[in-house]
């Protein structure tokens, strides 16, 4: 059979393309049950699963918070062992850096790319359910180790010479570094996907001064991941190479550099802090507008604040060292970088605030949400600022005011736009909006639980109290403050609770919500809700940055094109790939079926890794063959995907 | 309706060199590659920079091998292009060349590696100089490794008659991996081999 070299895109009306929507179900719909489940590489699918998974993650990460807060409530007590506490503290940051907060926003993205960019799906499907199962497989792993009696303890970023065999000889370490392998993975294969489809699947007329501001976001934060993840997966190598095999590259008898860890584990690590925030940025930006009724202040300044807040990430990383006796001149170096990063976030805040102030808000949840994470992010920021010059840092490192700080950054930017894009986007994912009673409900007990469990942590680092120590003796005088902190800690998580209950409770019984049901102004409120497999039935054509606000803002005579006419491709699964720049029509691209493969590569390649690490050679030789295998059937060129014309 | 972005003319449909998603992807994957083996050598000039002892251990590793071994690895890139710009002709016999001659010399080059690596003075465990000579090397052969599987699939299926002039996006996605392999040898020997001589 011949296969097709060339064709012109059919360019249809609704009417038409009606006739055709039924065909183009069947070409796309993934078959209900078990195997489609575990095949399915529907990007709508694979991002809620990130979302499902990193919020239980964040669930996990809460309780072990919930058991130190109550260890840590009055001085002396003994609920926890210190060794218990460092494999809780540990196990805190470990989940939420990232198990929760990078994943829940690749959820978001994995959902919303192709329906904010018109397209059918990500550039490679496959890659993208290879992604997701590699972050589940990272997360198991990283917690298996609470099974042999003891999970990794030495805090999230596991500095030597603690982390050497020598100091902490259990199965621990090697767990974690394992799991962090398996997420490097997953981390740049997503990475890659994103890029590939920004640079080849927007609708054609999405020029790269009209995708909105989220995509901006993960954009830059794959692009630095890219770089950024393969310093963290090498440290981790490294020091499984000192821990297994007696090399000496962290440990100082053998002429190695303990410091060395410190700046592989920060070049990656301060990328890193930014991935976890430009993305919620990104929701942010994109979700005040639609409630202030208007669009974004100062569009093209945020997206070159976010780019340029990550160009500046690459360069501070030496601030996490600064106590490290590191020579003058580079500590001013990066002290004045880390201050001048607050120029770019400055940017976003004022861009923010003129949104709002120039707009007409709807006080719903989700903008209480948006609104609070502003004013945390200011928050955050100042005291992120205090930190970055090098007397108060000296002052301050390794106290409760960078617990302090670095809460404030990550679930004020993180956690706060991640709610408030749940509230949004909840009824596109499920066709019901949340309760808005209940949601307002959990905005402001988890607003003022917040500032209650966290604001006096800044006054008792001021007061000298040190991070990480399990209890501490009643004459230091932290004790009624410890107690505050806790009480603002447990009302935090019945804030988290409320959301989590109002969101079980509206996907069974949530009022219906339409195609779109906030009136906002980009292309995924132009589809129903929940949109139909094949997102869009015609590849829509688009001419301004709001293609459904066109009317409203009135402007010029160009008019994008939604629903009304646009490309329909139907021989198989197609969408149309465009120009880097311009997003001219460029070729038809075929997208590949659902597949098992994604999924047996993912484990054979754990198998293999943990093989490795265990040095279990067995379970290395069959992983390593079976994932080769898996490899090699996956990438096989296959006729119904045009790579072989003959 | 904006009229430009309507097409002239009929578009390719599916893989076809540039218009192949993949060749971009492969392009993301060089890109943090590199990343890895920038990172692998500053961890080098790190610990060097730091050296209490004379650096490196034994002295700078000899050219009786290396310098060979060099010529052989990028030999094995030119011809590999040489068979790429067969295939863009339709000439499967010259890919197939390309392909098998590639192999060989990389095969060569890792016989050669090993070489040197079992007539070390010192072993992988002796000092960070020994640890950073073997884990960097390592990684460079387990990546001409990884290349020789890719170029031996693309030979199977070249045999199997799956290319022509028009579609053979598999050649070039792997070929560029190919000479990023070369490539990032040549910093590799610079760092291991020129930069002792240097200081």
């Amino acid at each position: 059979m011949a296969v097709e070299t060339f064709r012109t895109p059919m360019l249809v009306t609704a009417e038409e393309a009606e006739r055709h929507a039924p065909g183009l179900e069947r070409i796309w719909e993934t078959p209900p049950g078990l195997w489609g489940w575990l095949t399915s590489v529907d990007h709508k699918s694979i991002g809620k699963r990130y979302l499902v998974t990193s919020i239980i993650f964040l669930i996990l990460g809460g309780l072990e918070a919930a058991v130190m807060r109550l260890q840590l409530a009055q001085p002396g007590m003994h609920l926890l062992s210190p060794e218990a506490y460092a494999q809780l503290f540990t196990m805190h940051g470990v989940t939420m850096i990232f198990l929760y907060a990078f994943p829940v926003l690749s959820g978001f993205s994995n959902y919303l790319w192709p329906l904010l960019l018109g397209s059918r799906d990500m550039a490679f499907p496959r890659l993208n359910a290879f992604s997701y199962w590699m972050f589940l497989l990272a997360g198991i792993a990283m917690y298996v180790s609470f099974l042999t009696g003891r999970a990794p303890d030495n805090g999230w970023f596991n500095y030597v010479p603690y982390a050497s065999r020598g100091f902490d000889p259990g199965v621990n370490i090697d767990a974690y570094a394992l799991g962090m392998i398996l997420l490097g993975v997953s981390t740049t294969v997503g990475a890659i996907n994103f890029i590939v489809t920004l640079i080849r699947l927007r609708a054609p007329g999405m020029s790269l001064n009209r995708i909105p501001i989220i995509i901006w976001g993960t954009l830059t934060a794959s692009l630095a991941n890219l770089f950024a993840v393969p310093a963290v997966t090498l440290a981790f190598v490294l020091l499984w190479f000192d821990r297994s095999w007696g090399t000496h590259f962290f440990d100082s008898t053998g002429g190695g550099q303990p410091l060395l860890w410190q700046h592989l584990f920060w070049m990656f690590g301060h990328p890193w802090v930014y991935a976890i925030v430009l993305p919620a940025m990104g929701i942010v930006s994109d979700g005040l507008p639609v409630f202030c009724r208007r669009p974004l202040v100062g569009y093209s300044l945020v997206a070159l604040a976010t780019v340029s807040t990550m160009v500046l990430g690459f360069g501070v990383w030496v601030h996490h060292m600064f106590a490290t006796g590191l020579p003058v001149t580079s500590l001013s170096f990066f002290s004045s970088a880390s201050m001048v990063i607050v120029l770019p976030s400055a940017v976003a805040v004022f861009a923010w605030i003129a949104t709002i102030w120039t707009g007409r808000p709807r006080f719903t949840t989700a903008f209480l949400f948006f609104a609070g994470f502003v004013l945390l992010f200011v928050i955050g920021g100042v005291s992120g600022f205090m930190t970055a010059a090098v007397p108060a840092d000296w002052q301050l490192t390794h106290t409760y005011f960078v617990v302090a700080h670095l809460h404030y950054v990550i679930i004020g930017i993180n956690v706060f736009a991640v709610v408030g894009g749940v509230y949004m986007w909840f009824p596109k994912m499920t066709g019901r909006f949340m309760n808005e009673t209940l949601g307002k409900w959990s905005f402001w007990v988890m607003f003022i639980g917040f500032n209650i469990g966290f604001f006096p942590m800044h006054i008792v680092g001021l007061q000298g109290m040190p991070r990480r120590i399990y209890t501490y003796p009643a004459d230091v005088g932290w004790g009624t403050m410890n107690l505050i902190i806790t009480h603002g800690a447990y009302i935090f998580a019945v804030g988290v609770l409320l959301f989590l209950v109002n969101m079980v409770v509206s996907r069974i019984g949530g009022k219906r919500a339409g195609a779109n049901p906030w009136g906002g102004g980009t292309l995924e409120w132009s589809v129903s809700s929940p949109p139909p497999p094949y997102n869009f039935k015609l590849i829509p054509i688009v001419a301004r940055r709001h293609p459904l606000w066109e009317e409203e803002l009135g402007e010029g005579q160009d008019r994008s094109s939604t629903n009304t006419r646009g490309f329909l491709l139907n021989h198989g699964r197609e969408t149309l790939g465009t120009t880097m720049l311009d997003a001219e029509p460029d070729v038809i691209l075929k997208m590949p079926e659902d597949s098992v493969m994604p999924l047996l590569l993912s484990l054979a390649l754990t198998a293999f890794t943990t093989g490795l690490l265990l040095k279990l050679w067995l379970l290395f030789g069959i992983g390593g063959g079976v994932a080769l295998l898996a490899g090699i059937a996956w990438l096989w060129p296959q006729r119904s995907l045009s790579q072989i014309e003959r | 309706m904006d009229a430009s972005v309507l097409p002239e003319n009929p578009l390719p449909v599916g893989s076809k060199s540039h218009h192949a998603s993949g060749w971009w992807g492969m392009l993301t994957i060089v890109a943090t590659e590199a990343s890895l083996f920038a990172y692998l050598l500053f961890s080098y000039y790190y610990t060097a920079a730091h050296a209490t002892n004379p650096w490196p251990t034994g002295g700078a590793p000899d050219f009786t091998l290396s310098i060979p071994g060099t010529i052989i690895l990028l030999a094995g890139s030119f011809v590999m292009a040489w068979g790429e710009h067969g295939i863009r002709k339709g000439q499967n016999g010259r890919l197939a060349a390309g392909l098998i001659i590639s192999i060989l010399l990389a095969l060569l080059f890792l016989a050669i590696q090993f070489w040197e690596w079992f007539h070390k003075p010192f072993a992988l465990d002796y000092d960070a100089y020994s640890s950073l000579y073997f884990v960097i090397t390592g990684f460079h052969m387990a990546h001409v490794a990884v290349g020789v599987i890719m170029l031996a699939v693309v030979l199977l299926w070249t045999c199997l008659g799956m290319f022509d002039s028009k579609r053979h996006s598999a050649v070039s996605i792997a070929v560029i991996y190919w000479h990023f392999v070369t490539v990032v040898w040549l910093f590799v020997f610079f760092t291991f081999y020129i930069s002792p001589r240097l200081a």
